[in-house]
């Protein structure tokens, strides 16, 4: 569904923040791309929305390149939650704020008052409706931001970094919530440093450095090769660092998951027994 | 579970209770807790349980910059918090928030370091000797002459921790500090406070979530939720306990690996609080 | 925002970056008023190229280069303006002498912006706060203004983001017709706005927190102290404000129109 081609980058300010990048996103995928803060990772990403286009090279979104077509029109296949919700937020209440991007679109007004109400209804705020988003708590702000942007249902969602600020729960709910969306048939992109997260979730990771990519495939190999977290300078998944430690004794090292490492575990003393 | 302490602690509650101003119910109920000098305490417990208020109760920001009510009892460093001004409190007590960028307002990281000094009306030369000491010890030195701007939030958020620290404080409470910084980033920072804590014998409050990077450096750990304590004691007394599981701390998954073995029949002793730990216990049974 | 760009330090030190700033307000206030004097071509001219020194020892040519152009649209609009309304009032004698008038009017104006984008070039904000530190300006004053200097460039970074982050949910900035241009600007002022107002409240409780208010009398980790340079651009301000004085009472100055051809008006 999005397809970059060796990507360049650079900002007004004279960084480089893309060398020579390239990537493919099926549709339905769900790929979390991670890397060390300042790797490139958003500037990416704001490439498949259209609000960076590339110095050279180029980005296709549904075979059509980002150079033609305006970020309004891209917005509405790809929808993009930032990670700061208050960057967004400005209507006086929940309900003008989900119908805000609808009415960019040109949905008529019988269909954005069914939108609203789904939206509301897929995170939770239905209580809300009324309330001005101002007097929210973060993580209702938060879900305040998903929801305006699910609520024209773009066929891919980008989240930038959206564990920042969150307790363990609220992150458990958004990971569950988010493996719900793929499941449905969304594309779904996450921007993350937050390994354990991405552990979680197991998707395609794509791991940044420098502006340039340094390794993709299946997080559960990735995310375990200590070679590739040093180079993207991230730090591997909890459960791994402890199988890094106990290589010696015929363990292995692709282990992310705390059931597998009992299971694992629990294998080996078994072993051991006989 | 409630600590019992043997000296005098440094921070000390009973029952403080605080409700905002305009607040429909109190953010904090009833807390009475006891913190001793040179301790690392860590802070968790989900959002909105009360951390942060605890936080600014601690140096004066509540009832002073804050208003509300504040009932009960709290003394910090011997000072009875309502009593005193916030700046009399900023010498014994120092605060490091979340944002690092918002605790930055020089044009120089040098001039952000030396701001409490000047406000505390320190003698220049003083001064510059006090800025040197705090700069080294954050490793910052290098970063002198740089605008806040120019660093990344790491850089800045130990800018903000030396800037705190050139007022020598005995207290320093750090309000989840690492919220916007990677993995990596974070674990700069916690290195940094608990060399503090080793090298000065500053008391550390660290509130955090990330307890898989914090918790190998506490000795002391607290739970809160809805504005009350609920857990308050060792971290691996804590760790083990199945509140912490059911109220959604993010318990290391160390503690949860080993509470999956020994419920599958394997005899472990003790509780690692960090992967490294667990990976030198399970070393241990492996070589039996 | 050309004009702008002539007035923003970049960090270059040189003899003219080491001056005290208080005495480079001073050599600018005395451009100023002496400018102020002169209605004639030439001693606006002599000005103008009197600060072109300053310009070079510097090392600043090309963002004062920018400066004065970003200038250009003012400086014709005064040109224009004052030739036409001294035309259809009649208030010079002579063509030539209206023309020579409004040459002077705009390069008066010009003068006054090249010797403010000088100090602004040449004078780093933190040593200009130091400066509006040691002077009896109060220091809730010169903290707002070092603040704000401070949040320039991070305030412009979140503008950046907000209109990014509304573009992404539809809002298009360059379509429609001026009434709906404006209204489209409203996603974008009050996030920023809020944002604002969150941070003040951060910074303040961060402030609170590093003692401020301890004392009336703060004491300040640098001091400004006038050295050789400062006392010798000082000295030649005073004289050259006398000077100004006197060649504006006393001599007569000639005028442009002795040179030029008479105009058919």
């Amino acid at each position: 569904m999005i397809e970059v081609r060796d990507v360049y980058f650079t900002y007004p300010t004279g960084v480089e923040a893309l060398k020579g990048v390239s990537l493919t996103i099926g549709d339905g995928e769900f790929v979390a791309v991670m890397g060390q803060n300042g790797a490139g990772k958003t500037t990416l990403v704001k490439h498949f929305n259209g609000l960076l286009k590339p110095a050279r090279g180029e980005v296709l979104v549904d075979g059509v390149s980002t150079r033609d077509m305006s970020v309004a029109k891209l917005a509405r296949k790809v929808g993009f939650v930032f990670q700061n919700p208050d960057h967004q937020l400005f209507c006086e209440t929940v309900e003008e704020e989900i119908a805000f991007g609808l009415r960019n679109f040109g949905f008529e007004a019988a269909t954005v008052e069914k939108r609203v109400d789904w939206a509301l209804n897929l995170l939770d705020l239905t209580e809300y409706r009324k309330t001005s988003p101002f007097m929210l708590s973060g993580g209702e702000r938060k879900r305040v931001a998903l929801a305006s942007v699910l609520a024209w249902d773009p066929k891919a969602v980008i989240l930038d970094e959206p564990t920042i600020g969150q307790d363990h729960r609220q992150k458990e709910n958004l990971r569950q919530f988010i493996v719900q969306l793929n499941g449905q048939g969304k594309t779904v992109v996450v921007v993350t440093h937050d390994v354990e997260f991405v552990a979680e979730c197991n998707p395609r990771v794509v791991l940044m450095s420098e502006g340039k990519i340094v390794a993709e495939g299946e997080a559960k190999k990735t995310l375990t090769d200590t070679t590739l977290t040093l180079a993207a300078s991230i730090v591997p998944p909890q459960i791994t660092q402890i199988f890094l430690g106990l290589t010696d004794f015929g363990l292995p090292i692709d282990v992310i998951d705390v059931s597998e490492a009992k299971r694992i575990l629990l294998d080996y003393f078994e072993g051991m027994k006989r | 579970m409630r600590r019992r302490h043997k000296t005098l602690g440094v921070i000390e509650t009973q029952s403080l209770t605080y409700t905002y101003p305009g607040g429909n119910k109190p953010s904090l109920r009833d807390v009475s807790l006891t913190i001793e000098k040179g301790e690392f305490v860590i802070l968790t417990g989900p959002s909105g349980c009360g951390k942060t208020t605890l936080c600014r109760c601690s140096n004066g920001l509540i009832p002073h910059f804050y208003g509300g009510e504040l009932k009960g009892e709290l003394k910090v460093a011997g000072l009875n918090v309502s009593e005193h001004p916030i700046y009399e409190m900023a010498k014994r007590v120092g605060l490091v928030f979340q944002n690092p960028e918002n605790q930055l307002f020089a044009l120089s990281v040098e001039k952000d370091v030396a701001f409490g000094l000047e406000n505390l009306s320190m003698p220049r030369d003083d001064m510059r000797k006090r800025v040197d000491w705090a700069l080294q010890i954050t490793d910052i030195e290098e970063l002198r002459e740089r605008a806040p701007h120019e660093l990344s939030g790491g850089q800045q958020q130990r800018v903000a921790i030396s800037s705190v620290l050139a007022m020598q404080p005995e207290i320093m409470i750090f309000d989840e500090p690492t919220s916007f910084l990677d993995p990596l980033g974070a674990q700069k920072i916690f290195e940094v406070i608990n060399d503090l804590k080793n090298k000065l014998g500053v008391t550390v409050i660290l509130v955090e979530h990330r307890l898989d990077l914090a918790a190998r450096y506490a000795d002391h750990v607290i739970i809160m939720d809805e504005g009350k304590i609920v857990l308050d004691g060792e971290p691996r007394e804590i760790f083990n306990s199945e509140t912490a599981w059911l109220l959604g701390v993010g318990v290391p998954k160390a503690v949860r690996l080993w509470h999956l073995l020994q419920e599958n029949g394997l005899v472990l002793e003790g509780t690692p609080v960090s992967s490294e730990e667990a990976t030198r216990f399970l070393r241990e049974v492996l070589k039996r | 925002m050309s004009v702008f760009e002539g007035f923003r330090f970049r960090r270059v030190t040189s003899p003219i970056h080491r001056l005290d700033p208080r005495v480079k307000f001073l050599y600018v206030l005395v451009m100023f008023v002496v400018a102020i004097f002169f209605t004639e071509f030439l001693p606006l001219l002599v000005l103008f190229f009197l600060q072109m020194p300053f310009v070079f020892l510097a090392g600043v040519e090309r963002e004062w280069l920018r400066s004065l152009r970003g200038a250009v649209f003012l400086v014709t609009l005064i040109f224009v303006f004052n030739f036409v309304f001294g035309y259809f009032y009649r208030t010079y004698p002579t063509g030539a002498a209206l023309l020579e008038f409004s040459l002077a009017m705009s390069l008066r104006f010009l003068v006054l912006v090249e010797s403010f984008s000088v100090f602004f070039l040449t004078t780093s904000p933190d040593h200009l706060s130091l400066a509006l530190e040691q002077s009896r300006v109060p220091y809730e004053f010169t903290f707002a203004f070092t603040t704000a200097v401070r949040f320039v460039p991070v305030l412009a970074e979140e503008a950046q983001t907000i209109m990014d982050a509304q573009k992404a949910r539809g809002l298009e900035l360059e379509r429609g017709n001026f009434l709906k241009r404006v209204r489209n600007y409203i996603p974008i002022l009050i996030p920023l706005i809020v944002s604002a107002i969150r941070r003040s409240l951060e910074l303040a409780e961060a402030m609170e927190s590093r003692a401020w208010g301890a004392s009336s009398k703060r004491t300040n980790l640098y001091v400004l102290k006038m050295r050789l340079g400062d006392f010798v651009l000082m000295a030649l301000s005073i004289m050259f404000l006398a000077l100004g004085v006197y060649v504006h009472f006393f001599v007569s100055i000639p005028s442009l129109s002795q040179f030029l051809p008479p105009f058919p008006f």
